[in-house]
């Protein structure tokens, strides 16, 4: 399947027949090709449950441009797949509540436009892959279903085209006999290739961003590196923004431009990958990099982070991370939290002593 | 899934035969311990001996195994399977009427009234579920959960007794003094008992109270199956594919949501069965349960032991078809 | 058959992989958390306590339990002595429940009523416990040709519609005595519903056994006879006891639907089914002959099956 030219029309192209399903409907979305393909600003989201407020995301800020990857780094439960899923707006609402900030896809602020133009930004022009594609596919439908119905419901498409776009799909990823296997149910296919499927689902719409919400952590090490080799080509090919999110810092020194590294729910360092892995600006990536168990370090104790994260019902004043920190002084104890220093170009800290950080690095 | 079918379909010939033998064995067991069921029939009276003997010997309750406690009786199990598989006889009642004839009398008021039956416990049954799982929380959860308890709580008698009373009495007296309301309903519908000019209306109540079981189970199995499938990780994605809610609900979780409700059918049937019993007895209608509901009251061990083996052979076969069904639902199964 | 077990299962058959003791969530009430026991019982009692439902479903057992085991608590009334010229009197202040056909004090028999009715139904799940949880356990710990064997057999049980089957043996057994009305029933009610328990408990036999900790212990050296009791069994039984407590309700509405069919508990024997049997054309004239067995009877149900709900919502991990 050819991409089509990923040149978004500010208007509806009015002289593409209904039968052209390669093209994308816009629906009236004011898109300004000009403005930055993805940008996060300030994003909150609550969960309201009987026992209390969570907030699960207090004020993220991110961006992605095109062909550009973006890791969002971060243990679990810091509310990285909450955040994902409040840019894809796909968060249970209940209990989940978007409470601020603004998620401005070229211009146009998502979390403003009314559900059904929301609906049809998904898949087209923003899409998302999940962590375990056993349970993310429908297993009473095949595989050649799911995928064909993006082309039926987005794109008007007949049964007959949208077999054979799913079956050019599957190519795409590399799954082989992929006329036969089209016919096939998910439990018939193995982890990595079900990985893949969902991958060719995610882009078979040919959206322009793709955020992948830990796509290899069920996968084994081998697999893994097949996985992330193949979104690596299709990105390039499509010059298409990646944002994935991890926990695993070993994936995302090979496949990341810049990292975004998150905690209790806000973003504690942005930078460049070789940087932060060189010289991190903050405690906690400090202290997370410090943790991974090096060969050299062979028979000396594992260097841990001490303490737990925090409830996110009941986050600390101040710095989230002060309680575990060993450069907290006061002021990080108190409200407000540390606002982003920019530590450099393109590189930031929600740290009051970044300098220190960086200095003994 | 051809595979599957003809698998299924080996296994069930087993499952036939240990389970004829199961049946047969319990019941001669149960001879076994309480002497010769043609004695009981005669009641008070004593007949002489030989005509004792020629009842015993006509209905094939002479052979000596049944003297002996728990003695397997191959030689009758052979004998009725015999019977049943190449001659389609089920055995006769003490008349020497077969087995067959009586079920061919009764089932077709036996089969109306479990359709209307299954129809509300399909119909009402799954709405009622579908409207309790998709809203969660709210009213119609609450009332569901609640009343599906109430009616699980209640035995099918004592809700045929009330129904009898409150519908077939009380309710139709004050309608019929209601002009507006058509004698179908208020004499055919509101009904004491089975009446032949009203061959539907009157079973409609009946085939409430029948279904009501399996219309609680029905409703509370749906409500558990779509709150779980809601949640599901597949979902999610369905939604990430920025497809339309309904779409989400009424294809993808719909689709997984009815299975295990599917599956539950066969046990529906079970249910079906037994209750038919109970509510042919209240409403007096002429089907399978009344026959076995005479049978018991006039001590006919061989009609009972002859229309409950009929109804088990249904009761695998419809086992069977629900399997097939399971599998044609869920292709997980396939490849088993 | 008036099968509330069957509507009330626990959605997966394999028991939901129950898990003991998975530390909560939200860490930093962690420490709160270590204080606190963290095995799925306890967890569970925890949860019962607040349960308005239980505790009163509990209550209404109780009382039922009472009335059976000490029925001269409740009445000073012999239910035996009856005289034909009090039939059917309506209640009143010294005869709560007025007078049956018969003659005899109605509360009276109401009360004394309560006991073969729980007792057939406390021996009835005693043996379906004992019977399918021993088979269901065997199977699914042993697996191989023993699981294929006991799986066999429960299919073909499994196969038989539980009240016909009911009907067809009782009425073949038809005992005299009340005794034997009551063993005949509790055997035929245990041969029919030990199947539920077995596949409950094979199922989640199963799904223990393939956990982490299990394999660890099984590593330690441990035996098999200690893996099944320490490690597997008390994990293992939760759904089935939620079922069994179920079943408990079960029992009682299928001894009174047998009763009433007329294929079980018979004169001189007085339980709530044949109170409503012998009542049932009265409901016109008189309906309280049938509203007093009848409610005890659905309120004693409806308390075992509540209580049963409470019980699997309480002990299933996936809730926490």
């Amino acid at each position: 399947m050819s991409p089509v030219a990923q040149t978004d029309s500010v208007t509806q192209t009015d002289s593409v027949t209904a039968t052209d399903i390669s093209v994308k409907p816009n629906g009236g979305l004011a898109l300004d090709p000009t403005a930055p393909l993805l940008e996060v600003r300030d994003l909150k989201v609550d969960f309201r449950t009987r026992y209390g407020v969570a907030h699960a995301v207090n004020g993220v800020s991110f961006h992605v441009r095109p062909g550009e990857t973006l890791a969002i780094l971060g243990e679990s439960g810091c509310g990285k797949s909450v955040t994902a899923q409040a840019v894809m707006g796909i968060i249970d609402s209940p209990p989940g509540f978007v409470t601020g900030g603004e998620v401005r896809f070229r211009g146009v602020d998502l979390l403003k436009l009314p559900e059904e133009e929301r609906r049809r930004v998904r898949a087209n022009h923003i899409a998302m892959i999940f962590q375990d594609a056993l349970s993310a596919l429908n297993p009473v439908f095949t595989v050649g279903f799911q995928l064909g119905e993006l082309f039926r419901k987005h794109r008007g498409a007949t049964r007959a085209e949208a077999r054979k776009r799913a079956i050019e799909l599957l190519d795409m990823v590399r799954i082989p006999a992929a006329a036969q296997r089209v016919h096939d149910f998910p439990h018939q296919f193995s982890g990595g290739m079900r990985q893949r499927v969902m991958i060719a689902m995610s882009l078979a719409l040919d959206p322009d961003v793709l955020i992948a919400d830990e796509p290899t952590t069920a996968l084994d090490v081998t697999v893994q590196a097949q996985i992330m080799k193949l979104l690596a080509d299709l990105q390039a090919e499509r010059n298409m923004g990646l944002i994935l999110i991890t926990h695993d810092m070993g994936v995302v020194a090979d496949v990341a431009d810049r990292i975004s590294v998150m905690y209790a729910g806000r973003i504690v360092e942005e930078a460049p990958v070789h940087d932060i892995y060189a010289n991190p600006a903050h405690p906690y990536t400090k202290a997370l990099l410090e943790s991974i168990p090096r060969l050299d370090q062979k028979g000396q104790e594992l260097n841990v982070i001490r303490g737990l994260p925090p409830n996110l019902a009941n986050i600390p004043p101040g710095c989230s991370f002060n309680p575990r920190c060993r450069y907290a002084q006061d002021v990080c104890r108190k409200d407000p939290p540390p606002p982003q220093f920019t530590v450099d170009v393109g590189r930031t800290s929600a740290c009051h002593f970044w300098k220190d950080v960086i200095g003994r690095g | 899934m051809g595979r599957y079918v003809i698998r299924r379909l080996l296994q069930f010939i087993p499952t036939v035969f240990f389970t004829m033998f199961l049946l047969h064995y319990l019941t001669s067991v149960a001879i076994q311990f309480t002497g010769n069921p043609v004695r009981a029939l005669f009641g008070d009276r004593r007949p002489p001996q030989h005509v004792l003997d020629q009842f015993t010997r006509a209905l094939g309750l002479d052979d000596p195994c049944l003297e002996q406690k728990l003695n397997p009786c191959f030689g009758i199990f052979g004998d009725r399977l015999t019977n049943i598989f190449l001659h389609f006889d089920f055995g006769t009642d003490l008349r020497f009427r077969p087995v067959t004839d009586i079920v061919a009398d009764a089932l077709p008021y036996t089969v109306r009234l479990a359709l209307i039956a299954l129809a509300f416990d399909a119909v009402i049954g799954l709405l009622a579920g579908l409207l309790a799982g998709l809203r969660g929380g709210s009213f119609w959860d609450y009332l569901v959960k609640i009343s599906t308890v109430l009616v699980i709580s209640v035995p099918t008698f004592v809700l045929g007794l009330m129904a009898q009373q409150f519908g077939g009495v009380n309710l139709s007296n004050w309608m019929r003094e209601q002009a507006w309301i058509p004698e179908l309903i208020s004499r055919g519908i509101f009904t004491t008992s089975y009446k032949p000019d009203y061959p539907w209306a009157s079973l409609v109540v009946p085939g409430l109270v029948l279904g009501a079981l399996n219309l609680a189970t029905t409703a509370r199995l749906t409500r558990t199956s779509i709150q779980e499938n809601i949640r599901a990780d597949y979902v999610r994605t369905a939604k990430a594919k920025g497809l339309a809610q309904k779409r989400v609900v009424g294809v993808h979780t719909l689709r997984n949501s009815l299975i295990p409700v599917v599956t539950n059918l066969g046990i529906d049937m079970g249910v079906l069965m037994g209750g038919a019993v109970v509510t042919e007895g209240i409403f007096n209608i002429p089907g399978l349960g009344r026959a076995i509901l005479s049978g018991i009251l006039r001590g006919e061990a061989p009609v009972l032991i002859g229309i409950v083996t009929l109804l088990v052979l249904v009761y695998l076969f419809a086992n069977l078809l629900v399997d097939v069904l399971y599998a044609v639902l869920d292709p997980r199964i396939r490849y088993d | 058959m008036t099968d509330p077990m069957m509507s009330t299962l626990p959605t997966t058959e394999t028991g939901g992989g129950v898990v003991p003791g998975a530390a909560g969530p939200g860490a930093a009430g962690a420490e709160e958390r270590k204080e606190r026991s963290a095995s799925l019982w306890a967890d569970a009692w925890r949860d019962l306590r607040k349960n308005v439902v239980f505790l009163i479903s509990c209550f209404i057992i109780l009382v039922i339990g009472s009335m059976a085991l000490f029925p001269k608590l409740w009445t000073s009334q012999d239910p035996q002595a009856c005289h034909p010229r009090y039939s059917k009197l309506p209640p009143s202040w010294e005869h709560p429940f007025g007078y049956s056909v018969t003659g005899c004090d109605y509360y009276a028999q109401a009360i004394h009523g309560a006991r073969p009715s729980l007792t057939i139904a406390i021996l009835a799940t005693i043996g379906i416990l004992l019977v399918g949880g021993t088979l269901g356990i065997l199977a699914g710990f042993y697996g191989g040709w023993l699981d294929a064997i006991i799986s066999r057999i429960t299919d073909i049980f499994f196969s038989l519609p539980f009240l016909l089957g009911a009907i067809v043996f009782l009425s073949l057994l038809k005992p005299n005595e009340p005794a034997a009305q009551v063993a005949s029933i509790t055997g035929v009610l245990i041969v029919l519903g030990w199947v539920t328990i077995a596949r409950i408990t094979r199922g989640s036999v199963i799904a223990t056994r393939a956990l982490d900790y299990v394999q660890a212990a099984r590593a330690l050296g441990a035996s098999n006879a200690r893996l099944m009791f320490r490690h597997i069994l008390p994990n293992a039984v939760a759904p089935a006891i939620v079922v069994a407590t179920i079943a408990l309700g079960s029992f009682v509405s299928a001894e009174a639907t047998i009763t009433f069919i007329g294929v079980g508990l018979r004169a001189p024997a007085v339980s709530w089914g044949t109170m409503i049997a012998t009542h049932q054309q009265y409901i016109n004239s008189d309906p309280w002959l049938l509203a007093f067995p009848g409610g005890l009877l659905v309120a004693t149900v409806l308390a075992f099956i509540l209580a049963g709900d409470a019980l699997r919502d309480a002990l299933d991990p996936r809730l926490r």
